[in-house]
């Protein structure tokens, strides 16, 4: 899979209270939804131009707070096409992937973009380009790719359980 | 030789049925389950799965907290949806809107569900709560609950570990919330990713099980898988009787556990403490803030709502007036009702709070007390980012029940140990 989009850079502790507000998440319940609030109070810039395919990169703990998981449907039904951050936040993570939306960790990356910047993922290869630089990052753990390849957490379930 | 385990290692290697160490991925069937006012987008996913059954009702636990009564219709379909999917699957630990509710972790706790040992999950962030029972209990989100709920198993990477050494006895005047924050701010909001975070020593030995809440919860605020105090008697007093469970059985650390990192501190030095708006490690001692305009005044939450926060808000309130609007709100019935035995309410009514019915309240932004755009509220919850209160335009400080109150009666930000 291959995924060419739009940056959109943050600094450090983008929580999750700034990907989808509280005040939300008892009143928005369809996913459909929940993308228009995407990021809003963070930027409302996002929030207003993101469109399908855009990246987002980030710096250290990338959805640290609450576990909600509007903070990742969002994100996925907003169409982002991956998250690249320095590090993520361990239920945000897990809510990420649960969902099948592509994440990776990478240190560097951030270093190399400005919001704007146009940036290609490959991950078979596991490489990012990124302002005519190519950075590798390594694939999911093994018991995570199994759950990438299935689409998420409910499709690999409902296969592990023989119902898909 | 082979080195000892830390906490984590042993919860995880006894759920798991064998030795584990840092890293592994283990799978492990959770103890109990608990999810609050989000149960109705779990059971949704659920059905989605297309079992019928969860594994086991029994090990379900609902307590609706984050917006009760209903605020609005929507929180109340949600509860409608709680409500009749434990009905349907006739799983008998669902607390609804009623005099045995309260904010979820307080009640998981009070209920005898948080026991050492046990593997917890839940869906919300604040489950590491348990760990001041001895409990490996951790946050997780909505789709991987109705996952569990299918299959009653869950994968799990044993966590490294973080050791903080306390010794010492606090000063007048200072919590555990003065404390942790001041961790907080050390070990900062990403320090512990991942991890498994134990407290030790005599200076947790000498704190009150509630104070221990407060530290194992704030765990999440530093990146924590879970966080936990060795359960000792004091914790086993607790639990007498209230015991959800017969398979719990106290674990901790070996004195030659691997530890990721460590910290030490005397209790002795601590003094009252904030977290500066807008993130929960912008640590400041209570002189470089002290003075700074309030417009409202919170105490309660999962993280301070305990009937000791309110005796020591009522300590510094009792006789006195508030100067802004201070809003409290007991943990749970039980911590109201015995705070209505003991005159602890009166004080407080008496000093001009408001006090609501148990739940989360407006911790996170849903209602009874969200901020107006400028307005500065100091808080005895567990996040001050911006926007958590309702409005991204306002400023949270986190301070304890002490802080708080003395804050309350001069409109500004003050050192509580001034009105003690």
């Amino acid at each position: 899979m291959k995924v060419k989009g739009r940056v959109w850079k943050y600094g450090d502790d983008v929580n999750t209270d700034v990907i989808f507000p509280g005040k939300y998440t008892y009143t928005v319940s369809e996913r459909a939804d929940m993308g228009q609030y995407a990021l809003e109070d963070l930027d409302p810039g996002f929030t207003k131009n993101a469109k399908p395919g855009d990246i987002i990169v980030a710096g250290k703990n990338w959805g640290c707070g609450s576990s909600r998981e509007q903070a990742a449907i969002c994100l996925k039904e907003r169409g982002v096409g991956a998250i690249i951050a320095k590090s993520f936040a361990r239920i945000h993570y897990r809510n990420c992937l649960n969902e099948g939306l592509p994440i990776i960790i990478s240190s560097e990356v951030q270093g190399l973009v400005e919001s704007g910047s146009e940036i290609e993922v490959d991950f078979e290869k596991g490489e990012i380009s990124a302002g005519g630089q190519v950075v590798k990052f390594p694939p999911y753990p093994e018991f995570v790719q199994g759950l990438v390849a299935d689409g998420g957490l409910i499709p690999h379930v409902k296969k592990s359980l023989g119902l898909a | 030789m082979t080195m000892g385990k830390t906490f984590a290692e042993k919860a995880l290697g006894r759920a798991a049925g064998r030795e584990v160490s840092a890293n592994e991925v283990v799978t492990v069937e959770p103890d109990f389950c608990m999810s609050h006012d989000n149960t109705g987008p779990i059971s949704r996913t659920f059905k989605k799965i297309g079992v019928a059954n969860v594994w086991k009702p029994e090990r379900l636990v609902v307590i609706l907290d984050h917006g009760v009564p209903a605020p609005s219709s929507d929180h109340a379909v949600n509860h409608k949806e709680a409500r009749e999917f434990m009905a349907s699957q006739g799983a008998p630990h669902f607390y609804d809107v009623t005099s045995a509710g309260g904010v979820c972790h307080q009640k998981f706790c009070e209920e005898g569900f948080a026991l050492p040992g046990l593997i917890v999950i839940g869906s919300d962030s604040h489950t590491c709560t348990y760990g001041a029972f001895g409990t490996f209990a951790t946050g997780i989100g909505r789709t991987e609950m109705a996952a569990a709920w299918a299959t009653g198993k869950i994968w799990l990477k044993v966590p490294e570990s973080i050791k903080i050494n306390v010794t010492g006895r606090f000063k007048v005047g200072v919590t555990a919330k003065d404390f942790i924050l001041k961790v907080m701010g050390d070990v900062r909001s990403d320090g512990a990713d991942y991890m498994s975070v134990e407290f030790h020593g005599d200076g947790i030995e000498e704190m009150s099980v509630a104070g221990r809440m407060t530290l194992c919860n704030l765990g999440i605020e530093m990146g924590a898988k879970n966080a936990v105090c060795r359960p000792d008697g004091k914790v086993l007093d607790f639990i007498k009787g209230r015991e959800k469970s017969p398979s719990w059985e106290p674990l901790w650390a070996d004195a030659d556990a691997l530890y990721a990192r460590a910290f030490n501190y005397d209790l002795g030095e601590i003094v009252p403490g904030v977290a500066k708006p807008h993130t929960v490690d912008n640590y400041a001692e209570i002189g470089e803030v002290a003075g700074t305009k309030i417009d409202q005044a919170f105490l309660g939450s999962c993280t301070n709502g305990r009937l000791e926060d309110l005796r020591a808000a009522a300590e510094i309130l009792s006789g006195r007036r508030i100067a802004v609007r201070t809003i409290v709100i007991p943990a749970s019935w039980e911590v109201y009702r015995a705070a209505m035995r003991d005159g602890t309410i009166d004080a407080l009514l008496d000093a001009g709070c408001i006090v609501c019915n148990s739940g989360c309240g407006p911790c996170l932004g849903a209602h009874m007390g969200t901020l107006a755009p400028g307005e500065t509220c100091v808080s005895t919850a567990n996040r001050n980012f911006k926007g958590r209160m309702g409005n991204k335009d306002s400023f949270i400080f986190l301070a304890s029940p002490y802080t708080v109150a003395a804050s309350a009666l001069a409109g500004k930000i003050s050192d509580p140990r001034e009105v003690l």
